[in-house]
């Protein structure tokens, strides 16, 4: 493996991420980090010095809606995805504001 | 001696979109109704669901980018920006950063003009030796979408939201850091808002939320090119806040330099009440969102067609208009500035002045009792509901003298609430003054013999016996009569 991630990396990207690993976790997160990089390393071998960076797959472009409300009151059924619920809204770990 | 500081200021400015809809979904924007009642599986971020660019978004932002002089990106991509919090369920926020719709743009700010009315002028204007004109440059202007909104629950201890705002569109406009002074941040978003509000692109109302700006603040000693730590203000609800934290957040950072401390680069939150700031936790202001082009959402190119056709619906913005004023109308500077600071305002004005109303007269009634009943109901210009036509037609009653100023006031106050017409409401309440010159001449004779005393007082000499002679003739006819045309008769009888 040519990449080696430091334990400082893993810890930060465990925090972007909001996870929580356990020392193994961490060890075989740091192995699995380091694999990709290789692969992708691999990939800059390709030339795409005369390429575009390529964000959709398929050329289509202006795609758009019009102005008009299309949607009624469905919280009943979006409300279903609350874990917990509270008057009508979604119950979330308090959260410094 | 102390020091001189420069304060280097840039804003980002939040400004919500004043469309039916949010920016990739159906649901309504709407403000104030039931939790969780305006939204779907997009604006929830519910896996699988797709965005699509409502058109009214980008029609709003081009058209601001060309009121603000930027180049229009033809071809523009939107990208996800990604943070965890509650508010946002997706786990990031649709946004723009590679490719924003905007760029290189400017907006000019008169100091003279463009302060909002009633703001005076600060001490700090002669300081900074402020130019009069001065170009702010706008760095980028972007379409991205609100965050749902938070509430507390103190009593089971944890947190509510409602999605009802996630996905209500927003531009943040981005200018560079040419601001030195809280004057010229003020006048600046002033001339902003009103350019918006002219297009009818957003209400831009800050204690409401739908215009929002954040503050990046650094100092610096005078006269060199370096900046300093600059940190990030939120919180500002109001022109006067926005004012007292650049104060506050320039004397904070002077003080640690003074005391040969640093600057932290930071995200504060102002506390008006307090009249302080705060450092936000720093877990909340994880700079690193690893952006990435939204692959859910087609890129948007721009024609030359589509671009013509938003150019061609430009109102005349307020900078134009007052020229045009002071060209065109003969009233003061103070009038024009008054009733072009609202667009429907301008409107009305303009309306009522084609019908035939005198200028200086129009412009009385708007910015007299127009804007007294506005305040007082705490109201915006563009709730204004009586028309020019109604207008033009009260100043027509109070020019043929068939009413005077007082019943005059009366009947606008009625007006403004109902947009009656105001000849028939003069008609039928009987309001039109006695002109009946016999019929006058009678009251005041016996108004004259009832009060013989203030009679013998002004023959004596006592001038001003006759104002209450004339209140008691325009008590006992009601109101209904001609003070100018009392006072004639009272004089050649006295």
């Amino acid at each position: 493996m040519a990449n080696i991630i430091s334990d400082e990396t893993i810890e930060y990207v465990g925090i972007l991420a909001k996870l929580e690993l356990t020392g193994e976790e961490k060890e075989q997160a740091k192995k699995d980090v380091g694999r990709m990089l290789d692969y992708i390393d691999r990939l800059k071998e390709l030339d795409t010095s005369e390429e575009e960076p390529m964000s959709h797959v398929f050329p289509v472009q202006n795609v758009f809606r019009e102005d008009k409300v299309t949607n009624g009151d469905d919280s009943e059924n979006i409300l279903r995805n609350a874990p917990l619920q509270k008057d009508g809204m979604f119950v979330v770990p308090k959260t410094f504001h | 001696m102390a020091k001189e500081y420069e304060t280097v200021i840039g804003l980002e400015v939040h400004v919500e979109l004043a469309t039916k809809t949010k920016i990739f979904c159906g649901c309504s924007t709407e403000f104030g109704g039931k939790p969780n009642s305006h939204t779907c599986p997009v604006c929830t971020g519910m896996p699988g669901a797709l965005p699509v660019l409502n058109k009214k978004v980008l029609e709003h932002a081009v058209a601001v980018g060309l009121a603000t002089n930027c180049r229009i990106t033809r071809y523009c991509k939107f990208d996800r920006k990604n943070y965890f919090y509650p508010d946002n369920p997706q786990n990031y926020q649709i946004s723009q950063l590679y490719l924003p719709i905007c760029r290189d743009g400017y907006v000019e700010i008169d100091m003279e003009t463009d302060l909002p009315a009633g703001w005076l002028p600060g001490a700090e204007r002669a300081l900074a030796g402020a130019d009069v004109r001065k170009r702010i440059r706008i760095h980028e202007i972007h379409m991205e979408e609100d965050a749902g909104k938070m509430l507390h629950d103190e009593r089971e201890d944890c947190t509510l939201v409602d999605y009802n705002r996630s996905g209500v569109p927003l531009i943040e406009i981005v200018s560079e850091p040419d601001m030195r002074s809280a004057e010229e941040v003020i006048a600046w978003l002033e001339k902003l808002r009103l350019i918006i509000r002219y297009l009818g692109a957003s209400d831009c109302k800050l204690q409401e939320g739908s215009m929002r700006a954040d503050v990046n603040l650094s100092v610096r000693e005078a006269g060199t090119e370096t900046w300093g730590t600059r940190t990030e203000m939120k919180n500002l609800n109001s022109f006067h806040a926005i004012s007292r934290a650049i104060e506050n957040e320039r004397s904070r950072q002077i003080d640690l330099l003074e005391s040969g401390q640093a600057v932290v680069q930071e995200t504060r939150r102002w506390d008006d009440a307090e009249g302080r700031s705060y450092p936000m936790r720093s877990k909340e202001d994880a700079r690193d969102y690893r952006y990435f082009p939204d692959p859910d959402l087609a890129p948007v190119s721009i024609s030359d067609a589509f671009l013509a056709e938003i150019r061609l619906r430009q109102p005349e913005f307020r900078t134009e208009k007052m020229k045009r004023y002071r060209a065109c109308y003969g009233i003061p500077d103070k009038d024009i500035g008054l009733i072009t600071g609202s667009r429907h305002m301008a409107d009305l004005f303009e309306a009522a002045v084609e019908l035939g109303g005198q200028p200086k007269k129009v412009s009385n009634w708007l910015i007299g009792e127009t804007l007294r009943l506005l305040r007082e109901k705490e109201l915006d210009a563009e709730d204004i509901r009586f028309s020019p036509e109604n207008l033009v037609k009260l100043i027509a009653l109070t020019e043929k003298k068939e009413i005077n100023s007082t019943v005059a006031k009366e009947v606008f106050e009625t007006m403004f609430e109902e947009d009656i017409d105001p000849e028939k409401y003069v008609e039928e309440q009987g309001m039109k003054m006695v002109s009946d010159k016999e019929a006058l001449q009678r009251t005041v004779e016996e108004v004259m013999g009832a009060n013989p005393g203030s009679v013998q007082d002004y023959r004596n000499g006592k001038e001003r016996a006759i104002g209450f002679l004339v209140g008691q003739t325009m008590k006992a006819m009601k109101g209904k009569a001609d003070p100018v045309q009392v006072n004639a008769i009272l004089k050649k009888l006295l």
